[in-house]
């Protein structure tokens, strides 16, 4: 399952991050604004709430080469919806049971509420993230057994 | 899709983002992408020249998409939207990539990291604009009516300016009486007025005005709606409200910092507070005593509470000009007072230097202590004694044996969580509310509608808090009295011909922003468009993909993550 780690040494995951408009872009922009550094090859792609990111979404930018995805949750702190921590959670199951369908490891999305003054929170969750993708190596499809029924 | 004609421009940011990243490296990477007609480096794009010249390029090479690689869109979307409209483009054509809060600032360490990371990011923006269509905002109507939670100095200031603009107020204090901190003020800086007195004018002016409804004991426990039409419930007393309103105000102030047991001899008899001391100068009656006793000497050390290393780490703005304000007066009560000043910087800026000229000369003495080294406070048989490296005098040791030791207590938030909640609204990292930018936007809030004033937003003396405040009464007028206002276009969109209603979207959707509607033969679902926020909720409860967020369609976002993982480093 865990599969052989090529090239592990130069081997640098790449991670999408989902970030929201309001709320856990203000907290990754404030990381940099205090110069705390995470890897260089984490990507954000914002937009307005977590619960509106379709699983679809995250099975693509897997399928097309991002070793993990990462949704950083407006959580209870949503300006939209009131029940946006389970919606969102939901949103990560289902992707997680269709990167299972398609051969993938599902702990390549990860999900976090991160606030708009969560720098701290986001830079560490970047950097266990990262360092758990390094273990697992490269996505690629076949690394867990398609369990679709 | 027909070819596009795309601009894009790599900010400097004066090197805040090109120490980081090689921005000429990015430029080359990008130029030949489809689509890109222009493809420059800029200084500062956010500059009046940069956006002439993108405002020329747009109009001489008919750009119909532009990107702009430079800072948060948090800080320029605006901006640079207003230069595209100027520019005759559509402002929803212009994407802005965040080259430097998540880009060259985030990776100060990898220059090479980051500069591929910026190539990346481009690309994706670049994606994003090839896709981009034209949209038009909607139209809101808007109530002339504002809500101020505060009934302190700012907010009956801007109550009183709204009023006079013709807008109806309901005006929120959470105590029983009208004025916060300023009504216990005696003697104010730079004008030697008395709070009290402002306070009661101002709340005679309130009163006066028809257009303003008072609620005391009030607090604001519910708010629904969008900008120009929020309805929001109030309790006072006991009693729920409903009220509707076009805009709010925060205006709730501070809270004073509270020494903790021992910290620069707090809880030793003498030892007291700003506050406490200028209550003290304030109801004396001549020469200044204490306990009964005359006060012949007072040791004032400045920043407790400010400026600390964890917890406050900002300065408080007020303390320095109005410990010297007070310094004056006991100065006056007590000609031959001994004052000694124990500070780690002195911040009387503006014209409040004179303050700290006319203390001088009124034989305050100065002395200045390294944060590494503070001043130790003690008390043998119930006399105070303040010892303190003095870096004036090379390091010297000064013990200082006083009457009284004045702690010159700075500003730290109230504690507002249900508030905070109610609004949604973002706090800072020094725990008081967020503006937008502190230069551009500085009484906005991300929450479209409201606004921010006096000292709820950070440290402020009143005169910095009542300009804040009008402000906020502006940006309310401006808002409300125009009869509407334009919402973001970027709100959810069916695609009818894929739709075969069945409800999962409207039940989705707390803002019940779909209805039924007939499309040929079929029902189909549609977007009331006023009443979506564009949170996209929807999106992925449309069991045939039928729903997309403009500006965030299924299609873009692909785009964007292939575009992230395309090519090598350019």
């Amino acid at each position: 399952m865990e599969g052989e780690v090529k090239g592990a040494e130069e081997f640098r995951p790449k991670i999408l991050v989902f970030s929201t408009n309001n709320i856990s872009d203000l907290g990754i922009d404030l990381a940099g604004s205090m110069h705390m550094h995470y890897p260089p090859t984490v990507y954000t792609i914002s937009v307005p709430c977590s619960s509106g990111i379709k699983p679809s979404w995250i099975l693509h930018a897997i399928e097309k080469g991002f070793d993990g995805v990462f949704i950083a949750a407006d959580g209870t702190d949503c300006p939209y919806l009131e029940d946006c921590t389970d919606r969102t959670a939901k949103i990560a199951g289902k992707a997680q049971e269709l990167l299972k369908e398609n051969g993938y490891n599902p702990v390549r999305l990860k999900m976090a509420a991160i606030c708009s003054v969560c720098a701290e929170p986001f830079v560490n969750h970047m950097k266990n993230f990262y360092h758990t993708l390094k273990q697992l190596g490269p996505s690629r499809k076949g690394e867990v057994k398609n369990e679709k029924i | 899709m027909s070819k596009r004609k795309i601009g894009v421009y790599i900010c400097h940011c004066g090197g805040n983002i090109s120490d980081y990243v090689d921005v000429e490296k990015v430029r080359q990477a990008i130029e030949k992408e489809e689509d890109v007609v222009v493809a420059k480096t800029t200084m500062f794009a956010c500059s009046d020249a940069a956006q002439q010249e993108m405002m020329d390029d747009i109009q001489q090479k008919g750009l119909d998409a532009i990107v702009i690689a430079s800072c948060s869109p948090k800080l320029h979307l605006f901006t640079f939207r207003s230069m595209a409209q100027r520019a005759g483009l559509n402002p929803y054509q212009y994407v802005q990539v965040n080259l430097r809060e998540q880009d060259s600032w985030a990776h100060t360490d990898d220059i090479e990291g980051a500069t591929e990371k910026a190539i990346r990011l481009v690309r994706a923006g670049i994606a994003k604009a090839r896709v981009s269509k034209p949209l038009e905002p909607i139209r809101v109507e808007t109530e002339k009516k504002a809500l101020i939670v505060g009934g302190g100095i700012s907010g009956l200031r801007a109550a009183i300016s709204l009023a006079d603009m013709g807008i109806y107020v309901f005006l929120l204090e959470k105590e029983k009486e009208l004025g916060g901190w300023v009504k216990n003020f005696s003697s104010m800086y730079p004008h030697n007025r008395s709070g009290r007195e402002i306070i009661q004018k101002l709340v005679e002016e309130a009163k006066k005005r028809e257009r303003i409804t008072i609620f005391t004991e009030a607090e604001l426990i519910e708010k629904g709606g969008v900008l120009g039409n929020f309805q929001v419930k109030i309790r006072t007393k006991g009693e729920e409200i409903n009220l509707e309103v076009g805009s709010i105000i925060i205006a709730t102030g501070f809270e004073e910092y509270r020494p903790s047991e021992g910290e620069f001899g707090f809880g030793l008899p003498g030892v007291v507070t700003l506050s406490q001391f200028k209550k003290m100068v304030e109801n004396s009656q001549g020469e200044l005593r204490f306990n009964g006793k005359k006060v012949n000497t007072v040791a004032y050390i400045y920043c407790v509470g400010s400026r600390q290393r964890e917890g406050n780490t900002y300065c408080s703005r007020y303390c320095c000009n109005a410990t010297l304000h007070t310094a004056i007066l006991a100065s006056r009560l007590s000609p031959s007072i001994r004052q000694f000043h124990l500070y780690r910087d002195i911040r009387t800026y503006g014209k409040n230097e004179l303050l700290y000229e006319e203390a001088s000369k009124l034989g305050s003495v100065f002395l200045k202590w390294s944060e590494d080294q503070p001043p130790e406070v003690s008390s043998q048989n119930g006399h105070l004694r303040v010892r303190v490296k003095d870096l004036l005098t090379d390091g010297e040791e000064v013990e200082i044996d006083t009457d009284l030791v004045v702690l010159v207590t700075g500003m730290v938030p109230r504690d507002n969580q249900a508030l905070t909640e109610v609004l949604k609204l973002p706090i800072g990292r020094d725990g008081f509310y967020n503006e937008i930018h502190p230069k551009l936007r500085p009484v906005e809030t991300v929450i479209d509608g409201v606004y921010i004033a006096g000292a709820s937003q950070g440290p402020k003396n009143s005169y910095e808090a009542v300009a804040s405040s009008l402000a906020a009464a502006s940006k309310v007028a401006t808002l409300v009295l125009k009869g509407f206002a334009e919402l973001e276009p970027q709100v959810a969109t069916v695609d009818p011909e894929k739709c075969e209603w069945c409800g999962l979207c409207l039940e989705a959707c707390p803002y019940n922003a779909f209805e039924k509607v007939k499309h040929g033969d079929k029902e189909v679902a549609k977007v009331v468009e006023a009443l979506c926020k564009g949170c996209g909720g929807c999106v992925p409860a449309c069991p045939v993909d039928a729903i997309d967020v403009k500006g965030y369609e299924d299609a873009t976002i692909k785009s964007m993550i292939e575009e992230l993982l395309a090519g090598g480093e350019g």
